[in-house]
């Protein structure tokens, strides 16, 4: 369990890091907090022929709030983003999701910018980023661009990223619409801090009446990608969620998937999880919003 | 091969070395430094028995390469005692409520359970639960270790009392 040899390179800042994955093309892979790649490359399942350690870039770390977005750089750590405040109450989502990434240790060194590009299906922060509709920033040595997250993922393990781009901050919109916001998060494993057999991400906003006025949901390790279930979105838009509603919207899940089976669970026994786990979201995402002032 | 020369602090000592990237941080302690206490399971960031303490916080040394580390301050096992012969307050405890018994697990709890106590030394169960979440037991079940933080934690509210700060 030990990795093939490689080359090592320790960037000070993105010019230089995009520098040398251009030079490097297919053979240079980027390590940030290499919770994801080296127990890949341990196993010998990634043979990089040269590692860009972008840890000490100094601009790629640290979390700001802006009138419309919260942008998160991409090196930073799990752990210092579940602790931040500016997340805590400007991306509500996020925070709860990534209570259930890995567990303290591996959320002390591991990235929010590692864990999307590594685009695990069952990655807690991707599906965050989906049903908040970020957008991924990423740098190469010919310029940069924005990716919307709809576009982001294609498959396991699998991004719309460049061999040569480097991925530098999510942009997550904030809801400024009037109203109380809520969000919910659920996710089953087989252990705490396991892998997700399943979970459930969902954010919404309550109007006075406790109307919904805008949803967003979606579900994570039942596909090859997170995916948002915009069908069960809009049936619950403009009701009250009521018990009825809640559970149409967790058959409409329940039908647009079609998760694998593997040793962990049977597809039938994912299928029916995720239904349960986006009722139970729904319904903490709804208390959530009806206990704050409107 | 590429080689790259680090210096880092292990348990405040000063080390220099030459290594090659692929070196795993555990590696280089174990087979470089000779400190064996830290343990070496998996290999690929399941187990836990590799944590030591980087620049205070707990994580993994398998899932570093030792060429990452260079410029940092790393604690192991070893740098928990007070000297060869003794041991520390946490270490005791585990002895004291036979929360070891192959071992093998052990230094990797000690690390975590000292972060832990590091932040607070009024852990609830769940706290500590939680902080050994990452740490795998084959042996004990894991109560004789959450028994063994929290009696390390009210003996260091003691001897706080007594004396004023004593270390985990
Ligand atoms: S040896 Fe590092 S986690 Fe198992
Ligand atoms: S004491 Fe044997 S693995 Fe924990």
């Amino acid at each position: 369990m030990k990795a093939v040899d490689f080359d090592y390179a320790r960037p000070a800042s993105i010019g230089e890091a995009c520098g040398l994955l251009a030079a490097g093309g297919d053979e240079a892979k980027i390590i940030a907090g290499g919770q994801t790649l080296v127990p890949l490359m341990a196993m010998r399942m990634a043979r990089p022929a040269l590692l860009v350690d972008i840890n000490r870039i100094a601009e790629l770390n640290g979390i700001e709030s802006g009138s419309d977005y919260v942008t998160l750089r991409s090196c930073t750590r799990q752990a210092a983003a579940l602790a931040d405040e500016t997340i805590r109450l400007r991306a509500p989502l996020l925070a709860k999701a990534l209570r259930f990434v890995g567990h303290g240790q591996t959320r002390n060194r591991g990235t929010i910018g590692g864990s999307l590009a590594n685009a695990d299906p069952a990655a807690e922060i991707g599906l965050a980023a989906l049903v908040l509709d970020a957008r991924i920033e990423a740098h190469s040595a010919t310029g940069r661009r924005q990716i919307p997250i709809a576009e982001f993922f294609i498959g396991p393990m699998m991004t719309a990223l460049a061999p040569e781009e480097c991925l530098t901050a999510i942009r997550l919109p904030l809801w400024q619409e009037p109203g109380r916001l809520g969000t919910g998060f659920q996710e089953t494993s087989a252990r705490r801090s396991d892998f997700a057999l399943a979970a459930a991400a969902v954010q919404l906003i309550l109007d006075t009446e406790g109307t919904c006025r805008r949803i967003a949901l979606g579900v994570g390790g039942v596909g090859s990608v997170p995916l948002r279930i915009d069908a069960a979105m809009e049936r619950l838009l403009g009701t009250r969620l009521d018990d009825d509603d809640i559970g149409d919207a967790a058959r409409i899940v329940y039908r647009a998937i079609d998760p694998a089976p593997d040793l962990h669970a049977s597809a039938d026994y994912r299928r029916r999880l995720a239904a349960s786990l986006v009722e139970r979201a729904l319904a903490e995402a709804k208390r959530d919003a009806l206990a704050r002032k409107a | 091969m590429s080689l790259h020369e680090i210096t880092l602090t292990v348990n405040s000592a000063v080390h220099r070395g030459l290594v090659p990237a692929r070196l795993s941080l555990v590696d280089f302690l174990r087979e470089g430094l000779l400190l064996t206490g830290t343990h070496a399971g998996c290999e690929h960031g399941v187990c836990g028995a590799c944590s030591i303490l980087l620049d205070g916080v707990p994580m993994r040394s398998c899932l570093l390469f030792a060429v990452q580390a260079d410029g940092c301050a790393i604690t192991t096992v070893e740098g928990l005692a007070p000297g060869p012969e003794g041991l520390s307050v946490l270490q005791d405890s585990f002895w004291e409520t036979h929360a070891l018994q192959c071992g093998f697990c052990t230094p990797g709890m000690l690390i975590a359970a000292q972060a832990l106590l590091q932040s607070t030394l009024t852990p609830s169960d769940e706290e500590i639960r939680e902080a050994i979440g990452g740490n795998l037991c084959r042996c004990t079940g894991y109560k004789q270790i959450v028994d063994a933080v929290k009696l390390a934690a009210d003996r260091l509210r003691g001897s706080n009392r007594a004396e004023g700060g004593v270390q985990p």
